[in-house]
């Protein structure tokens, strides 16, 4: 309940901050300010599938369930994030660029990502003996983050042997100090919302396994007929 | 050696299986082969520029052809529950992975070499005067396809829609072996030196490396019931 309250007041606070106190962009104009949704979501996109890499490797390993709940819970929150970034990029890329879209390194590395989440969801739902999706999508989470870095690295060769779409320059390259601070703000509370919804995803684990267990406990003959 | 013995065996009984209904390659072959086909009528613009057409063309009916190919692997075996069977006896899972990642690589290989003597034919463009750094890239590119489509053919026989499930799950892990196989073969198909493209062949072969030794500590739990 607390968490919900701070997370609600953060992402409040933020909004204010995103179209009050962080200066106009010179150059982009107000439209710029969906940045501060669109960088934050990727991040959040990014430290999300390392959770589902952590999640899996636990579960190998130690076989606990909470680490399996974890990774699942991980992979759903952090697709929705994936997904807004996915969005709001090219929102934000047809009124700056021009264009909708690009393959550029980071554009091309974002919608790997989601269709890494897209393939782990999707083998979560679809193998058949449900007591094995947890295996097979913790090695499908493994492979998948491994593959992460080897993809960047051939992705940014790629489109330096082509030439690159124009870009006006790259924002690191020197934040102003109040959009900075409300850069950081926003990541924060999207974190504090990621963080929030992945803990009601986990409680809603638990009690969908409770349920079913005491379901079977209290009728067992209603088993046999199930299976008629 | 044990080890050595159960990989070969392994491999040696898909060979077998395959050459008694001869499904997969027949179905890989004649597949390639339509995407090479269907690609002339894509392209028939850009005929005359087929150095720029070729290596894009060759890569995406040898993933096509793949996916058929890794599909059957496990398919077959679950169809029939002899994994069950494999699974229980004393072979070591990685075993295992190895012996269905030699057969595939196999059947990989017989369907490329039909798909590139099409592609030779039909786009009028001898392949032997580039054929040995042309076959160096594509045998890398092969072996680093086929190490994660061997898993991943593993565990999308588990799954409802399998034939989908592969290619969703294969094709975005295995981005880097495809670009760095485009580009190599293109500096292949051009006659240019290897170090031209050095860094291609050695993304490849850390791509392999990575992906093989990653496939074959995981297979164990694939396996696992």
């Amino acid at each position: 309940m607390i968490h919900l309250g701070v997370t609600i007041l953060w992402l409040l606070i933020a909004v204010w901050m995103i179209f009050f106190y962080a200066p106009r962009e010179a150059t982009m104009g107000e439209v710029q300010r969906i940045f501060y949704i669109h960088v934050p979501a990727g991040w959040t996109a990014f430290l999300a599938y390392f959770i589902v890499f952590v999640g899996s490797v636990i579960f190998l390993a130690k076989r606990s369930q909470a680490a399996d709940d974890l990774a699942h819970a991980a992979a759903e929150v952090g697709f929705v994030f994936c997904t807004s970034m996915i969005v709001t990029g090219p929102l934000w890329a047809k009124p700056a660029w021009g264009i909708w879209w690009t393959w550029d390194a980071r554009l091309t590395m974002s919608f790997l990502l989601w269709l890494l989440y897209v393939s782990y969801l999707m083998l979560r739902s679809y193998v058949f003996n449900p007591g094995r999706s947890a295996l097979l999508a913790a090695v499908v989470g493994i492979i998948g983050f491994v593959d992460v870095p080897v993809n960047y690295m051939a992705i940014r060769w790629w489109r330096t042997q082509h030439p690159q779409p124009v870009i006006g320059g790259g924002e690191g390259s020197g934040l102003e100090p109040a959009m900075r601070l409300t850069l950081y703000f926003c990541a924060g509370a999207f974190w504090c919302l990621f963080a929030y919804l992945v803990r009601e995803r986990l409680a809603i684990a638990r009690l969908r396994r409770e349920l079913s267990a005491a379901r079977r406990a209290s009728a067992p003959q209603d088993q046999k007929e199930d299976r008629g | 050696m044990q080890t050595l013995r159960v990989i070969w065996a392994i491999f040696v009984k898909d060979l077998r299986v395959e050459w008694r209904h001869r499904e997969t390659l027949a179905s890989m072959c004649v597949f390639g082969v339509l995407v090479v086909f269907l690609f002339n009528f894509a392209f028939e613009t850009a005929r005359e520029m087929s150095l720029r057409l070729l290596p894009g063309l060759l890569w995406v009916a040898f993933a096509f052809a793949g996916v058929l190919g890794f599909n059957r692997s496990f398919a077959a075996e679950r169809e029939n529950a002899s994994l069950e069977g494999l699974t229980l006896t004393p072979a070591d899972p990685g075993a295992i992975y190895a012996g269905k990642l030699l057969a595939n690589l196999f059947f990989m290989t017989v369907a490329e070499v039909v798909i590139v003597f099409a592609v030779s034919l039909w786009y009028n463009f001898s392949f032997i005067p580039v054929l040995g750094l042309f076959s160096l890239v594509t045998g890398l590119g092969t072996l680093g396809y086929v190490a994660v489509g061997t898993i991943f053919g593993a565990i999308s026989a588990n799954t409802r829609m399998r034939e989908v499930m592969l290619p969703v799950l294969q094709f975005p892990v295995a981005v880097p072996a495809f670009i760095a196989s485009i580009e190599g073969t293109t500096g292949a198909l051009r006659g240019e030196p290897l170090a031209v493209y050095a860094d291609w062949v050695n993304l490849l072969i850390a791509f392999c490396i990575i992906f093989l030794v990653l496939s074959y500590l995981l297979f164990e739990y694939v396996l696992e019931e």
